[in-house]
């Protein structure tokens, strides 16, 4: 087994505006299982930030504990990152949030690091609208420890063993467009010309953006029967949309048409794109969504691409009237601003 | 495009680049591998199949394997793998090999050939045809065997007991009759012997003289380089003067330096007619040239030899510079600068050579075509009488030891063919290729799998003082055990294929994913250029194969781009599937007898 991936890459690799290729923000060899889903959901990654210029030290990669929560080993070697105790990604997330807003925070996530232990505090991150990416890596399996049914297994889906899973499955995204989650997406492993673009709005847009990706468990969970086996999701999935990410650089020259297409200017002056495939839906309108997911899910059809989105959003930051400047570039003058300043509150309480 | 058929022989033959470019085809990873795994004897026993002269090629090939390469195209500063000195690791190491191979059989097959010329190519086919129970005659105006790789490569390149042992397994196989000392000045001669089949393997033996004023009053002092080297080589010639100028920028003109600087040329300089870019001698032997402190002047065309009371007293050259036209064919302009007198108490001509055939009668039904060289079929080496063969230099011209084995091969084929009664060219043999699988755990492979980073190790040489003290000391030291090794790790073992099985395969892109140099894409078909466009690194090495897969169920296909494609195995490691397999492909060239 090879444990170190060649030092050789392409001699013809792009480079980025900032000077890097793709090679430039991978990261270890990866230690999970061949085939596993969640390595393409690093690769996509790997992509999205190459695509997007980004700076490694400018962004932070938090996880928790479980397959996915192994993988920010597998990308970006020159970022920041912290991988934390299980189910308590969002909380360190939290706190290095407020510290330093100036980061991009990448939260990596499995089902079961969210939608079982993580389930109190993911669903605080998302209330508090913390301007991160979540990643939910879905395999509907604890696959670490052999396999067994997650809480977002589908009612019926039959696992490894032949046992069929009688418990409701937990939908994600709906529970996080109900907390007031300000971008969903849905996406598959296998679909990196959906999954790039999406991960790349994700991190601009300015509020909390949740992608549930669903990532086959190749060794516990791709056998026939299974609702999340590569086979399966190919079968039942339907793209809602196609987006279309534009760099604030890049000159807009979309063919936008009324009723189908909606266009999405970010805070940082890039611009989404979102062409509709599917009828009678409104990305904007969260009642719309919601409906679209359910009937998708009586029909057995699993919806894929932007689900929602609301630009008109206010993070955590805003709310809280925080200082811009990270802490630990706060000196002794604004943290201790001398008796004048202190004489001066007082004195507004009198 | 077409999924790729890799039933083809020649795909996964392309794609083992060393062996692919080397004329005799050699199978270079094998011995390679077997050189790191300390198997020597196994390792010179896979060359001698295929080169018959591992010791002499080790030293002295032409080493077309190399700049083919492909550690060579992965980065910029990258060098291939350093080839031909491995293969002289396996000759050095060796244990007793003399048992390994063939002998003629007790009882002859009755069947007579005449080989004319007792070069590489005539021992080729001795090699190959003795052991089927042909007598075999072989006719060489020298007192031993060797032909050009006696006569004209230098002592100090290779030693001569080096090239006794080697010539020696072959004439002592039995079965070959040597005529040593023997010109062969009549061809009418030799066909009124009743020879079944002859091969002619005289080689280019005419050096290319320049007829400029004042050469023949200078001709005491002047001299053809290839003659020149035969005569030190015979120790017919034990000096040269103090200055020396040699004409010509190929390797005999390097070999021709470096010996005048051993027979006493204090001032040896090499002057060449056009830019030094151009230069045909390989750049390793010009590196040796330079070491040993001798300066390449360029773009100087000689003018006249400077002769004074009957004695030479140097050269004037002209001064000019290369211009190219829009074909990109060159004319080279004098630069107006006024010519150049050097002194020289030698001069040495090197400036190509070429076939000569004054021994052949025009009248026996032997054709010659245009330059005076036989008109032959490409294949078979057959001339147009049809029991007559050529191979080596005599066939097409001035080539290289490695080519005239290859040849070799091939015209024992014909000969054997031909003296069967059967047909040259459908009859003609297959190669064999072999395709085995290397998994031999859930993740591990039999060959070693893991790319180092080494760079290319160098050869240690001897000490100039002592080696230019004496022109039978061997500049060149060889690869000790260790460096050996290390510098056989740097193979990329290109013939363990990537092996695709479209029905295996879930599109998982776990491949795509992993591969450290981005040579594999799922995409939809195209035409091979809109493919080579779109991938996943833009493919634009045409030289090198694209590898597609079947259509898969989502309607896309694979395609591999085999251009840098490391064999590191990755691809295998982290398919679920095993839909690729990496698998050890052999090719080889079927020879007249089978020796391994």
């Amino acid at each position: 087994m090879s444990f170190i991936k060649p030092n050789f890459r392409h001699p013809a690799l792009p480079k980025n505006q900032v000077g890097y290729t793709k090679a430039d923000y991978e990261g270890a060899i990866s230690t999970l299982c061949a085939g596993c889903g969640h390595d393409s959901i690093t690769a996509a990654i790997v992509q999205a930030c190459f695509e997007i210029d980004l700076e490694p030290h400018k962004l932070a990669k938090i996880s928790g504990i479980g397959c996915s929560s192994k993988t920010p080993a597998y990308f970006l070697r020159n970022s920041h990152g912290f991988n934390s105790v299980h189910g308590r990604m969002p909380s360190v997330t939290t706190g290095a949030y407020l510290a330093n807003r100036d980061l991009i925070y990448l939260g990596v996530s499995g089902d079961g690091d969210t939608a079982s232990i993580g389930m109190g505090q993911f669903v605080h991150a998302v209330r508090r609208n913390l301007n991160m990416v979540y990643i939910v890596m879905n395999n509907g399996c604890y696959g670490l420890t052999k396999g067994q049914d997650s809480a977002t297994a589908d009612t019926g889906s039959i696992n490894k063993e032949g046992g069929v899973n009688q418990f409701a499955g937990i939908d994600l995204c709906s529970l996080a467009i109900e907390l007031g989650a300000t971008f969903v997406g849905r996406s598959f492993s296998g679909d990196k010309h959906q999954l790039v673009p999406l991960i790349k709005a994700a991190m601009a847009h300015p509020g909390f953006a949740f992608l549930d990706v669903l990532s086959p468990c190749v060794t516990f969970n791709n056998n026939k029967g299974s609702t999340k086996s590569y086979d399966y999701v190919r079968e039942h999935i339907e793209a809602t949309s196609e987006l279309d990410f534009v760099p604030h650089r890049d000159e807009i020259t979309i063919n936008y048409q009324e009723g189908k297409s909606v266009l999405a200017p970010l805070h940082d002056g890039s611009l989404l794109h979102l062409h509709k495939l599917a009828p009678g839906w409104d990305p904007t309108e969260r009642k719309s969504v919601i409906s679209l997911i359910q009937t998708s899910r009586t029909n057995g059809e699993i919806p894929t691409g932007l689900l929602y989105l609301d630009t008109h959003t206010r993070d955590l930051h805003e709310v809280m009237g925080t200082v811009k400047e990270p802490l630990n570039a706060l000196t002794e003058k604004e943290l201790c601003p001398g008796a004048g300043v202190l004489k001066e509150i007082n004195d507004s309480f009198r | 495009m077409e999924p790729t058929n890799i039933n083809d022989p020649e795909y996964f033959h392309k794609v083992v680049d060393c062996q692919y470019a080397c004329p005799a085809h050699t199978p270079v990873p094998e011995y390679i591998r077997l050189i790191a795994a300390e198997r020597y004897t196994d390792a010179y026993m896979v060359n001698w199949e295929s080169n018959v002269f591992p010791g002499i090629l080790g030293r002295t090939c032409d080493r077309p394997c190399e700049p083919a390469c492909r550690r060579g195209r992965l980065e910029k500063e990258e060098e291939p793998v350093a080839i031909c000195r491995l293969k002289r690791v396996a000759a050095d190491n060796k244990g007793e090999v003399k048992h390994l191979m063939p002998h003629a059989p007790a009882k002859g097959n009755g069947k007579k050939i005449a080989l004319i010329g007792g070069g590489p190519a005539s021992l080729t086919v001795a090699r190959d045809l003795a052991p089927l129970g042909y007598e075999i005659h072989l006719y060489d105006e020298w007192h031993k065997a060797g032909g050009m790789m006696r006569t004209q490569i230098p002592a100090f390149r290779l030693p001569e007991s080096v090239l006794d042992e080697e010539t020696g397994y072959i004439l002592s196989m039995g079965g070959i009759h040597t005529h040593f000392n023997c010109y062969v000045s009549s061809m009418r001669e030799i066909l009124g012997k009743g020879y079944d089949a002859i091969f002619v393997g005289t080689g280019a033996p005419r050096g290319r003289d320049l007829d400029l004023p004042g050469r023949k009053e200078g001709a005491k002092n002047i001299h053809i380089g290839i003659e020149f080297l035969a005569n030190v080589a015979f120790e017919h010639t034990h000096a040269i003067g103090k200055k020396v100028i040699i004409l010509g920028g190929g390797n005999t003109a390097m070999d021709c330096c470096r010996t005048s600087r051993r027979l006493g040329g204090d001032e040896v300089t090499v002057v060449v007619r056009s830019p030094f870019s151009t230069m045909k001698a390989s750049p390793w032997e010009i590196e040796d040239a330079q070491r040993e402190d001798i300066p390449i002047l360029n773009n100087m065309p000689p003018k006249e030899f400077v002769v004074e009371n009957g004695r030479l007293k140097g050269m004037i050259f002209e001064k000019v510079r290369a211009e190219y036209d829009d074909k990109g064919r060159r004319t080279l302009v004098p630069t107006g600068e006024p010519d150049v007198f050097m002194e020289a108490d030698d001069v040495i001509i090197a400036v190509g050579q070429d076939n000569a055939f004054p021994w052949i009668e025009r009248d026996l039904g032997i054709d010659f075509g245009k330059w005076e060289v036989p008109v032959l079929d490409k294949r078979t080496f057959q001339s147009t009488l049809p029991h007559v063969f050529f191979g080596g230099d005599a066939a097409f011209g001035p080539e290289n030891i490695i080519t005239a084995v290859a040849h070799g091969h091939q015209a024992a084929i014909s000969i054997d063919l031909f003296c069967n009664g059967k047909d040259l060219h459908n009859d003609r043999p297959a190669p064999t290729t072999n395709l085995v699988r290397q998994k031999m755990g859930i993740h591990e492979w039999i060959y070693d799998s893991e790319v180092v980073d080494d760079d290319r190790y160098a050869v240690p040489h001897e000490e100039k003082v002592l080696a230019l003290s004496n022109r039978k000391i061997e500049v060149e030291l060889g690869f000790d055990a260790k460096t050996a090794f290390k510098e056989a790790q740097r193979c990329l073992n290109c013939d363990a294929q990537t092996v695709f099985y479209t029905s295996r395969c879930i599109e998982c892109d776990a491949c795509v994913d992993i591969c450290p140099t981005s040579c594999i894409t799922f995409t939809v078909n195209g035409d091979e250029d809109d493919l080579r466009g779109r991938l996943t690194a833009p493919a634009l090495n045409k030289t090198q194969d694209l590898y597609l897969s079947d259509l898969l169920p989502t309607g896309r296909v694979m395609v591999k781009d085999e251009d840098v494609c490391l064999h590191c195995g990755l691809c295998a490691e982290r398919c679920p599937t095993a839909a690729w397999d990496m698998q050890k492909y052999l090719y080889n060239v079927t020879k007249a007898t089978t020796i391994l």
